[in-house]
């Protein structure tokens, strides 16, 4: 487990003065992944989001790293000609025997959707990359339309609720499975409030020799409709309700990493009551809906233990 | 019949796709990211032996598409590699957003594109469409009428893309050149070696002590200046490109420019064309000038920059000329390398501008013959006499219209 004391220590490679939302998780995923770089030196790619234009406004840049961005589908392609060009010139005695690790953030829709092939192409080849996820289950940065990664019975405004639909219809994509049907050495979910986890894993992805995909859940506290102070909790929340399982795949094997607080996992509405993307699914008119949410939501949890053997 | 210029030149027999990846052997980059496409794919496969082989210290990245294999060859060279890929039509097509983002990012990436037509309909042959519509991409574009031209211009691109911080392309004709074997001469890998030179990027991502951030975003405060700096970068590619040219020809013996002119002195009527066509226009020229016909040819090689200017005023004295493009613009007007000739003529001759057709050619690979040529020519001859009109709306060679 990470430890704050020692985290502190590092200097912060991401400054504050960034134009991403209060509230807003995806700054957090940035910070806190390179918190647990530490002193490594990493090279960081993003593909066009919320992230990377909040914090690369021509003249200025939060990032006290290498940083690139050049499109929206290309992340993982992007970290792999970066790679390659680490080993080509370290091969040739062009740069020094320096170990440099290489980060790429997407959002959802960057990574489970438009990115979802580039990502799989860089996965397939090896590169030593860490891909992460930051996934806030919309896209967001063009005004919460609904990505593969939007749940079930979600408005977004391209699934938005209306007098015959009730928000997306469809369940959301098991991105995570996807990366561990690629059999890359590292896999994870984490959430970013809990960030001793998310630090944990980061760290152990960037220690791994081969490629990694972590996939954090983020809040976006516009896209969610909850209040800026409580978007870290809404994560917390949804790893409490069974609706997003925080475990790691190291080489193939499941390990569950946290548990719901108390022990029992809550109802799915205590996580649809705290926003307003759900507020229509609250209704009685919707029950049999939630029943259904619920039961996707049930078998996906005890999928998931039995894979860690909790079950 | 191709004669050594070098003194340590070698003739050999190769294909266009072989001596693009020869060249490509020889530049020996530090990364290239590819993937397969008729009829480009042995510029790859070749060049992936050359790695498998050792021959080369290149980092090759076996891409998934062609979109990855620009992202991944823009992202190389930020991070300060040499990089290079090839490509062609649909796969040209599916790099379409990066092409843009590499001339935007002043990348000096160096690209064998091998021309194809475009679906649809499927063709896998030969025609300009796809390089012609990323004509305003940012890209310099040199295009290759037999295998020896892109041999050297492959040597030449990457000096001029460093200098210029522009990527270049340099094409073939798809199966016309590059499944053609012809005779050409390669020079020693330690001249090509030391043509090309180091490549010393003034900054590079991998140099970690010294951060930077590329492809910020750029709002209403600073966009139009970089894209300005990229067109004034394409404008001042044109000086470049001549040294480059120079230096070429002192080193290895061969003359380049923008573009090559071929019995332009006394010439009445002239033909402009790009690629192999090229080949057959001077074989219909030679035979013309037996018959007292005064016909020339310019070839472009450099079609971004434009040589504007120099066109101009290498035409003015002819009294029609015929712009030959193996791409349509789909316009209701005319195609691209018309529209190029015609405004550098207006605005560089006004009044005084020869009389301009448009032919659009050899689409999906059709064969232009000589008796195409040489009636294109024979028009021309009557709009110089006097006694025929030059048509006002573009026309076509060799295809059924009802």
């Amino acid at each position: 487990m990470a430890n704050l004391k020692e985290l502190s220590k590092h200097a912060e490679r991401l400054t504050g003065g960034h134009r991403l939302c209060a509230g807003c998780g995806a700054g957090a995923v940035a910070r806190q992944t390179l918190i647990a770089a530490g002193d490594m030196p990493v090279v960081v790619v993003s593909a066009t989001g919320c992230l990377e234009v909040s914090t690369s406004v021509f003249p200025y840049t939060s990032w006290k790293t290498p940083f690139f961005h050049s499109a929206f589908e290309n992340s993982a392609a992007t970290c792999s000609g970066i790679e390659a060009a680490y080993k080509s010139l370290k091969k040739q005695g062009k740069i020094k025997d320096e170990e440099i690790r290489f980060i790429a953030f997407g959002g959802d829709g960057g990574t489970y959707d438009i990115g979802l092939q580039s990502l799989s192409g860089a996965m397939e080849r090896g590169h030593r990359m860490l891909y992460v996820c930051y996934n806030n289950e919309a896209y967001m940065n063009t005004g919460i339309q609904r990505s593969s990664a939007t749940p079930k019975g979600a408005s977004a405004s391209t699934s938005p609720v209306g007098k015959v639909i009730q928000g997306k219809e469809q369940p959301k994509k098991d991105l995570t499975a996807i990366m561990v049907a690629h059999n890359i050495p590292y896999v994870a979910q984490s959430t970013i409030g809990n960030w001793n986890d998310y630090i944990t894993k980061v760290q152990k992805a960037l220690n791994t020799d081969g490629p990694t995909f972590i996939n954090v859940m983020t809040p976006c506290r516009l896209g969610w409709g909850c209040k800026p102070e409580d978007s870290m909790e809404m994560v917390r929340i949804a790893v409490d309700t069974g609706i997003w399982p925080v475990y790691e795949v190291v080489d193939g094997v499941y390990k569950m990493t946290m548990k719901p607080r108390g022990g029992e996992k809550k109802p799915v509405t205590e996580f649809f009551k705290l926003q307003t993307r759900f507020k229509h699914l609250l209704k009685p008119e919707n029950a049999e809906l939630v029943a259904s949410i619920q039961a996707d939501v049930d078998a996906k949890w005890n999928k998931i233990l039995a894979l860690c053997g909790e079950k | 019949m191709v004669k050594t210029m070098f003194s340590k030149g070698k003739i050999v027999a190769k294909t266009g796709n072989e001596i693009m990846a020869e060249a490509m052997r020889q530049i020996a980059p530090d990364v290239v990211a590819a993937y397969p496409i008729t009829p480009a794919t042995e510029i790859v496969q070749i060049f992936s032996q050359f790695v498998a082989d050792g021959k080369v210290p290149t980092e090759f990245v076996a891409v998934e598409s062609e979109h990855s294999a620009m992202s991944a060859t823009i992202s190389a060279s930020v991070a300060g590699a040499r990089a290079m890929t090839g490509t062609s039509s649909q796969g040209f097509a599916l790099m379409w957003e990066m092409l843009y983002i590499a001339a935007g990012l002043r990348l000096p990436i160096v690209m064998a594109e091998v021309n194809r037509a475009l679906s649809a309909p499927i063709n896998i042959h030969g025609d300009q469409s796809d390089t012609m519509g990323a004509r305003d991409a940012g890209w310099i574009q040199i295009y290759s009428e037999n295998s020896q031209e892109a041999y050297d211009n492959m040597i030449q691109a990457v000096r001029i893309a460093e200098a210029a911080k522009l990527p270049a392309m340099v094409t073939t004709d798809g199966f016309i050149i590059s499944h053609c074997m012809e005779v050409a001469e390669v020079y020693p890998d330690a001249d090509v070696k030391e043509f090309v030179g180091e490549y010393k990027p003034e900054r590079a991502l991998l140099d970690y002590k010294r951060p930077f951030t590329l492809g910020a975003i750029d709002l209403q405060d600073y966009y139009f200046e970089h894209r300005y700096q990229l067109a004034q970068a394409m404008r001042d590619s044109k000086k470049i490109i001549l040294d480059v040219a120079d230096e070429f020809k002192k080193k290895f013996g061969r003359e380049y420019g923008f573009y090559e002119k071929y019995e332009m002195d006394d010439a009445e009527i002239a033909i402009v064309a790009i690629g192999s066509a090229a080949g057959t226009t001077k074989s219909v020229i030679d035979n013309l000038r037996t018959k007292g016909i005064k016909a020339g040819l310019i070839k472009i090689r450099v079609y971004r920059p434009f040589p504007a200017e120099e066109i101009a005023k290498d035409l003015a004295n002819v009294k029609a000329v015929a712009i030959l493009d193996r791409a349509d613009s789909c316009s209701a007007s005319f195609a691209p390398v018309y529209l190029d000739v015609v405004s550098a003529l207006y605005a560089n001759c006004g009044d005084k501008a020869p009389k301009a057709e448009n032919y659009i050619y050899g689409l999906g690979g059709r064969e232009i013959a000589l008796n195409h040529i040489e009636e294109v020519f024979m028009k021309l001859d009557a709009i110089a006499k006097g006694t025929k009109k030059a048509s006002t709306q573009v026309e076509y060679i060799n295809v059924r219209i009802k």
